[in-house]
């Protein structure tokens, strides 16, 4: 079955989501993601969506359906690399996107997840980098 | 003008939807955040006619009005059972199905001109319009 791809990196889980997620496929993402959280112990999620040119009401409510399950897993998620023209759409679409921390790039969204982690900078780059897709 | 049907039957149709819908904006020369809204209201209608049409087809017409400016007009045309009332199915948040309930509604704000024709045992008709 098609998946999206889920790197760890320390504490981190990191996903960026590269094609045009038809329905299921976002919806595995969300199980698997649920599950590597669980799996991993992982204190927080980062998912790129810089090469999404939409976020439709399917696709948002996956996304707080991850940030929802994390927290219940005690894992921060957020989402970083909206595009400007995603976000005025989603505004318009009448999406808030409430419960989901977001940030301008992935630097910014790291920095987020450490700050409130409360990590130092290289804490979170455990040795181990692993790629299972 | 310009017409181009395409057939909504599986998830994966939306992503065609999306594409060619994309594709047919940006040739007719609509800004980036026109062409995304286009894109996203297309997307969120094509999921409506899956989901409760049970299946249909998007029609997409180009469009020129007398003052020569060109258009888009999608029509989303499903022999599902219909929609008992349309008002509520308009209303920010209300939802039949498992989605948030932002498709119609949403839709209606991302483009200049809704129109929605439903008959109960029939199907539903639901045409939207963006002007350049």
């Amino acid at each position: 079955m098609e998946r999206i791809p889920i790197l760890k990196m320390g504490s981190f889980l990191l996903v960026t989501i590269q094609v045009d997620m038809h329905d299921q496929l976002a919806m595995n993402l969300q199980e698997d993601l649920t599950n590597r959280i669980s799996a991993t112990g992982a204190r927080a999620v980062l998912i790129d969506i810089s090469a999404l040119d939409i976020v439709d009401s399917f696709i948002g409510r996956m996304l707080a359906g991850i940030a929802g399950m994390a927290k219940i897993l005690d894992a921060k998620t957020v989402v970083v690399g909206m595009q400007p023209a995603v976000a005025i759409t989603l505004v318009e679409l009448g999406l808030s996107l409430d419960g989901i921390h977001t940030a301008l790039n992935v630097d910014r969204g790291m920095a987020l997840l450490r700050n409130s982690l409360e990590l130092s900078d290289d804490e979170d780059l455990g040795a181990e980098l692993a790629n299972e897709s | 003008m310009n017409h181009e049907e395409l057939q909504i039957r599986t998830q994966s149709d939306i992503v065609l939807v999306r594409k060619a819908v994309r594709e047919l904006t940006a040739k007719l020369g609509f800004g980036l955040t026109d062409q995304t809204k286009i894109t996203t209201a297309a997307s969120e209608l094509a999921r409506n006619t899956l989901e409760y049409g049970l299946g249909g087809h998007l029609e997409m017409e180009t469009l020129k009005n007398d003052l020569g400016k060109s258009g888009i007009r999608l029509t989303f045309i499903d022999q599902g059972p219909g929609i008992a009332d349309i008002a509520l199915a308009l209303t920010d948040g209300f939802t039949s199905g498992k989605g948030m309930g932002m498709g119609l509604s949403g839709s209606k704000r991302l483009m200049n001109e809704f129109t929605i024709d439903s008959e109960m045992g029939k199907g539903t008709r639901v045409s939207v319009t963006k002007w350049k």
